[in-house]
């Protein structure tokens, strides 16, 4: 058990003290919080031009309806959800037929996802109307607490629905919920490839090198595959809280840049300004980010990175060890590395293809299973973890991915061991694998 | 007692006997010399022995007892025939690393290294890369790793290749001293010249069977054709006698071969009686060089390359 230490401790090191290494902890957040900030920008670019229908049945808006920034309302339109788009319109926004304050029924009928901005700004609209129209009413009637009809008016909410392109209706997805699980599916698929290769080329070098004779004769060669895979692991995990913390102290710092208060204060100032509206972009930028950091939180962030880290490490402890065996099985040329590695890059590469289809259907039955089998499992359940578990992903799902990975670790870990055994002392032609599979079954 | 005891060991591949029934002692401090061609089964054989591999068939006894390769990798220590060495890692951390896998503990390992560093004047390598150092100096470094943790048994495949005659020399004076120490090193090579100056005992591997064992004199008695050698001051006209028949004949001397039921004396009188002057006379031992060709001559070269 020191020796295996030990063989952790060189691996972990001798990687964390590399540049490289040092420069990609660095530079990733910075890439990360560039990646947000275009989001945000074509987030608010997207708000122009927006068009809404409002078919108000009951009346709730009595006056006709102002526009609001770059979102244009036009009070019962002749149209519906089958021709709204060839008039010009963006949206239909359904009034509700019952009570004022009953806020579920509000709903927002487009072909498109609606930004987040402009989504808000629908929402405020609403509440802006129906706290005017109730301030009026409720002056005839004698009644003016205006903190409780502003209670109600802030209660309600636009619901989105999205016109599927055959005319059905799916539910809106939530923004948060996408980014994040393609996010998070993307970063598997990408530390999968990256650390996975680092333990391959880990192995050749060792091989190449003969240092692995010298080791083995001091420790098992399962010491030393499990070292380096564990050693290289650990450089990963050192990466992502490294990326964690860093990510949290930038938006932090963007955070305390754009307290919420002080945006509300420069809205109000630039609606009463003559001169506001030059300030009209910065301030959307603002409102934006304020925005999308908002929708962020809706995400349960503890269940997504603490899922985010099982999965890394058990589908890099599934893949490492199959990338070991490669690379015991190849004499120097990286050529054959490529021809070897095939069989295990093609399930990562299939996931990343499933993934994206999962992420727009993520309670499908190909999703489903292909976020329980093992090969596919780190990826694919990633995407679709952030769209809430138990809601889209029940916990019998998620507790059986997890154990099939952690058994289909055990066990490619305990085929590769054999491959590894007979592989990394092995010199001359490369291996096939069915000389490969003839070893792995081996008995010992 | 015999420090290695190896008895009856097989080792057998797919489509070959890489070693089969191997059995030999090594006793403390001598330095053994393990000979054949290639692909004969000595990287097996001494794989086994380091514990990398294990037999199919057959005993290791270490000191008498089972060998055990968890707890025994301590006191052997292994240069296999290519070096094996982190290219980009510093050479300090290289050899504290390695003693360390050995089970050495750090302070003891920081000695050590101290000392054998001084001794081959390696002091000023500690922070350079492997890739930096030259083929002699990597090969320095090897040997150092290898004896560092002071192994009862030091096994050494190859280990002056690429070494220039000083390097050479040194490494040479160390193994000797070793084995006045009480180490014992199993020494595997094609130089026969090495083997001669250097080892007491040898055997030879073809085939994965042993072909040859015992002391370096013993083994050349056994194969001698009675060759001697007679220097002469004057050459006779006729060299015809029933005791010998001449092999070579040189600037001042002869080469024969004495035949059977004659003496050296039977020779040396046949020139006494002519009256031809004797310089010198002394019996030609053939070469382990000379030895090893003719017992592996007709071994196919082509088993190294059946697959396994």
């Amino acid at each position: 058990m020191n020796k295996i230490w030990l063989i952790i401790k060189r691996e972990y090191l001798t990687r964390v003290r590399n540049k490289t290494f040092i420069l990609s902890t660095f530079l990733t957040p910075i890439l990360f919080a560039a990646v947000i900030g275009i989001i945000v920008f074509i987030t608010i670019k997207n708000t122009d031009k927006e068009k809404i229908a409002v078919l108000d049945n009951s009346g709730v808006f009595k006056t006709p309806l102002d526009s609001v920034k770059s979102i244009k309302f036009i009070l019962n339109p002749k149209v519906d959800t089958s021709t709204f788009e060839a008039q010009g319109y963006t949206a239909i926004l359904y009034a509700p037929h019952t009570e004022l304050n009953s806020t579920d029924k509000w709903q927002l009928w487009s072909k498109k996802n609606f930004g987040v901005i402009a989504m808000d700004a629908v929402n405020d609209k609403i509440r802006k109307e129906i706290e005017n129209d109730l301030l009026l009413s409720r002056f005839h009637s004698g009644n003016t607490a205006v903190d409780s009809i502003r209670a109600i008016a802030d209660k309600i909410v636009a619901d989105p629905k999205v016109i599927g392109k055959d005319s059905t209706v799916a539910q809106g997805n939530s923004v948060a919920a996408y980014g994040v699980g393609y996010g998070a599916g993307f970063l598997i698929y990408i530390t999968l490839f990256i650390y996975g290769a680092m333990v391959m080329r880990g192995v050749m070098e060792e091989k190449t090198n003969r240092i692995a004779e010298v080791v083995i004769s001091s420790v098992k060669p399962f010491q030393l595959m499990m070292g380096k895979i564990i050693g290289i692991g650990a450089v990963g995990l050192t990466q992502f809280f490294m990326w964690i913390i860093l990510i949290t102290v930038f938006s932090s710092i963007i955070g305390a840049l754009i307290p919420h208060d002080i945006l509300q204060q420069v809205n109000e100032a630039n609606k009463s300004m003559p001169g506001g509206q030059m300030n009209m972009q910065g301030n959307e930028a603002m409102i934006g980010l304020a925005k999308a950091s908002h929708e962020l939180s809706s995400v349960n962030w503890w269940l997504v990175v603490g899922c985010f880290i099982f999965y890394f490490l058990f589908g890099y402890l599934f893949y490492a060890a199959l990338f070991a065996a490669v690379g015991s099985a190849v004499n120097e040329d990286p050529q054959d590395a490529q021809s070897l590695m095939f069989p295990i890059t093609m399930p990562i590469v299939l996931a990343i293809i499933i993934m994206i289809n999962a992420i727009t259907h993520p309670e499908s039955s190909l999703a489903t299973w292909s976020s329980i089998i093992p090969f596919f499992s780190p990826i694919v359940m990633m995407a679709r973890i952030p769209f809430g578990v138990p809601g889209t992903v029940p916990y019998w799902q998620l507790g059986l991915s997890m154990l099939l990975l952690i058994a289909g670790f055990l066990l490619t870990t305990w085929l590769s061991a054999k491959i590894y055994r007979t592989g990394i002392l092995l010199y001359g032609k490369k291996a096939t694998w069915k000389e490969m599979w003839k070893w792995a079954l081996r008995r010992s | 007692m015999n420090l290695l005891e190896v008895k009856n060991l097989k080792k057998y591949y797919a489509t070959q006997k890489a070693v089969d029934d191997i059995s030999f002692t090594i006793k403390p401090g001598t330095i053994f010399g393990l000979l054949g061609p290639n692909g004969a089964g000595k990287t097996t054989l001494l794989r086994m022995i380091t514990g990398i591999f294990f037999p199919d068939e057959g005993e290791i006894l270490f000191e008498g007892k089972k060998f055990i390769p968890e707890e025994d990798s301590m006191r052997i220590g292994y240069m296999p025939e290519e070096r094996g060495l982190y290219k980009k890692m510093k050479i300090g951390e290289q050899a504290i690393y390695l003693a360390q896998l050995k089970g050495l503990s750090r302070i003891d390992t920081m000695k050590k290294i101290k000392i054998w560093f001084e001794k081959f004047e390696m002091q000023s390598w500690w922070n350079k890369k492997v890739e930096d150092l030259s083929k002699g100096m990597q090969q320095k470094l090897q040997f150092v790793i290898t004896v560092l943790h002071e192994p009862k048994l030091i096994i050494l495949d190859e280990p002056f290749s690429g070494l220039d005659p000083v390097n050479s020399n040194l490494i040479k004076e160390e193994i000797f001293q070793l084995a006045k120490q009480g180490r014992t090193i199993i020494f595997s090579t094609h130089r026969m010249e090495q083997v001669e100056e250097i080892c007491d005992q040898i055997i030879l591997v073809n085939k994965g069977q042993k072909i040859l064992d015992g002391s370096v004199n013993d083994i050349k008695q056994q194969f001698k054709e009675n060759h001697f050698h007679i220097g002469l001051n004057t050459f006779p006209e006729s060299f015809q006698s029933n005791a010998f028949e001449v092999i070579n004949r040189e600037e001042n001397g002869l080469v024969v071969k004495i035949k059977d039921n004659y003496s050296t004396n039977d020779v040396l009188q046949h020139f006494m009686k002519q009256q031809i002057g004797i310089l010198e006379f002394h019996e030609i031992l053939p070469s382990l060089n000379y030895i090893f060709i003719k017992l592996v001559e007709n071994t196919p070269v082509s088993r190294e390359f059946i697959p396994v």
